[in-house]
């Protein structure tokens, strides 16, 4: 180690009840934003976020089409207009992909903190507890809503670039011009957004509570792989529509005509039930925690 | 927050974790311009203490302040002017040394944002701030952990084992450091088992063991309760312990290797020496030999069962007083 300097230090304030500023957890969000930006897991997910499209888009060019094979109405129209393409991704991607991809960050956002001993570091700080919690779990939604838009755009502009922007037909047989429909697109990422921020809120309570990353993201992902099981088990057909899973597809209530609202409504206070005790356990372990490692 | 209140105060603080207990009734009382030393043998509970001091933990029992404000009630509030680092200092190893004063000094808000320049520069790390932590030495690590400390501009500064695996003229330079910050004025709280670099710098001292604290006060009071003793050589070592033995005031006396040694006070000395002189035996050398803090520290924590937690301070003189006695 070369020399400290000895040189004079900033001087101490002349008393410490005279603070100023208090930083808000806006300030301590966009933090958390840049921690992303300079991680590289962070682009992990974003990366398969993009790649699965790409890897569609290109295995539909390789095949041949038949579309009276196809058993959704999409599928039979992947061809006929790119806009197909970004519908049949959310379908395949929302049962696991983008739970996957939302879990790897809200699993670790907490528990990788833990691991690295940085939580002391920045609980040391003019922060409280509940505005660290709450920046932390804000930004890694913002992270699972920038991976479902990266990947509706990326589906939609290669399916466009390959199919072209043309009317499709929804789920109720009429016809939807290609402006209504990319709106109705995006309208569906933003629905499906519903029960992947549940997912989010239960990830962010494993990653507080196991305080283990790998743990945190696996049991995150497992609870989700239980339910979408449980789903199938005979018998118990009565508590489908309150399973977590069963509201990944609440977004095709959007693509009938005319829209199909429930669903989607069904699909908010159900999701409510996992996510609201999830984050107030979160929050509440979190506040009351002992901060021991590192 | 009151403007008398003591940087530090610390009342009956306990952490148990099932049935270990870690810190057993701790109180702690850093007063304004202290450099406190808190001494203690690996796994004493001194680090327990100070993240409950931070309000890292919370404790099983009792209460602490900083500046009068308890952390556990009153949050970051209870941080303000405090600022410091609990075992190694730790930063996102994926940021550069700037980035991470930058992301701190954004946690601190105020215009902290505008000393990190200065900050680096006390602790040597300008030419390196541009590259990332994780490639960091642990010698740049603990200097980081002090610029970011400095950021704060605290006015207690608490230190966990601060030189703890630094080389030699790290730990020099970290020692005039500290020792700069506490001659601005700052209250420094030093955690250290590291005998010379607390009883180079610091004026009060508390030593625990085991969970308990088994003295607290100034470290000059902790080396004169140790035992003032002398080391006397005479024309005849002989009578002149015989003597002494014999003087009202001189405590265990006996022969050493090459003279004397025997524990008296100035007043007792001078008339032990005029009594010598009356017998006709000559001083050669009276030598004044204080104990050192390692002495105390090894008899207060070596010694068998700790003082009874409630009994404080003055029960861990007494028995220092019989541990020297019994040396």
């Amino acid at each position: 180690m070369s020399a400290v300097a000895a040189s004079p230090a900033p001087p101490a304030a002349a008393a410490p009840s005279h603070r100023g500023r208090r930083p808000s957890t806006l300030t301590v969000y966009r933090w958390e934003l840049r921690k992303f930006v300079s991680q590289k897991r962070t682009y992990l997910g974003l990366f398969l976020a993009v790649l699965m499209p790409l890897i569609f888009v290109l295995s539909q060019h390789l095949r041949q089409h038949n579309p009276h094979e196809q058993d959704n109405i999409f599928a039979a129209q992947i061809t006929q207009s790119g806009l197909a393409t970004p519908v049949l991704m959310l379908l395949f991607e929302s049962f696991f992909l983008l739970p996957l991809i939302a879990a790897l960050v809200a699993g670790d956002v907490v528990a990788a903190e833990d691991g690295n001993g940085t939580l002391k570091t920045i609980l040391t700080r003019s922060v409280d507890r509940g505005q660290v919690f709450a920046a932390k779990t804000i930004a890694a939604m913002t992270y699972a809503v920038i991976a479902v838009f990266l990947s509706a755009a990326v589906a939609t502009i290669a399916g466009v670039a390959s199919w072209g922007f043309k009317s499709i037909t929804s789920y109720s047989g009429t016809v939807v011009s290609a402006p209504k429909a990319l709106l109705l697109v995006f309208a569906a990422n933003g629905c499906f957004l519903i029960p992947l921020l549940t997912v989010v809120c239960i990830g962010v309570l494993l990653s507080t509570v196991t305080r283990n990353s790998a743990a945190a993201v696996v049991g995150t992902v497992g609870i989700t792989l239980i339910l979408a099981i449980v789903a199938q088990i005979p018998g118990l057909e009565g508590l489908q529509g309150y399973l977590l899973t069963n509201q990944y597809s609440n977004w095709h209530g959007l693509l009938r005509t005319p829209t199909d609202w429930a669903p989607i409504t069904h699909s908010i206070w159900v999701c409510a039930l996992y996510a609201v005790p999830a984050l107030v356990a979160g929050y509440l372990v979190f506040l009351r925690r002992d901060v021991a490692g590192g | 927050m009151s403007e008398q209140a003591p940087p530090v105060k610390a009342r009956g603080l306990v952490k148990r974790y099932d049935d270990v207990l870690a810190v057993d009734h701790i109180d702690l009382n850093v007063h304004t311009g202290d450099v406190y030393g808190f001494l203690g043998p690996n796994g004493a509970g001194k680090t327990t203490t100070l993240r409950m001091i931070l309000g890292l933990i919370t404790p099983t029992q009792g209460t602490a302040e900083l500046f009068g404000l308890d952390p556990m009630r009153h949050g970051a509030r209870a941080l303000d002017g405090v600022a410091g680092f609990v075992e190694a200092p730790r930063f996102y190893p994926y940021l550069t040394g700037r980035k991470n004063l930058e992301l701190l000094a954004a946690l601190d808000g105020d215009d902290a944002r505008s000393r990190i320049d200065d900050v680096l520069s006390t602790v040597e790390l300008s030419a390196r701030a541009i590259h990332r932590v994780g490639g960091y030495s642990h010698g740049m690590r603990q200097r980081l952990g002090i610029a970011a400390a400095l950021l704060r501009r605290p006015q207690l500064l608490i230190l966990d084992e601060p030189a703890t695996g630094l080389d030699p003229a790290g730990m020099r330079d970290m020692r005039v450091l500290i020792r700069g910050l506490a001659d601005q004025g700052i209250t420094v709280l030093l955690s250290s088992h590291q005998l010379p670099e607390v009883q180079e710098l610091c004026d009060r001292v508390a030593i625990v063991d085991r969970g308990r604290v088994v003295y607290e006060g100034a470290l000059a009071d902790l080396r004169r309760q140790g035992g003032a003793g002398y080391r006397l050589r005479t024309t005849d070592d002989v009578r002149a312990l015989a003597i002494a033995a014999q003087h009202p005031g001189v405590e265990h006396a006996h022969a050493a290797e090459h003279d004397l040694s025997l524990q008296a006070d100035e007043r007792e000395i001078g008339e032990l020496s005029l009594a010598l002189g009356r017998a006709g035996i000559g001083i050669l050398a009276l030598t004044p030999e204080l104990a050192t803090l390692e002495d105390l520290f090894f008899r207060l924590t070596e010694s068998g069962a700790a003082a009874p937690a409630d009994a404080g301070a003055p029960a861990a003189s007494e028995r220092l007083e019989s541990l020297a006695g019994a040396q």
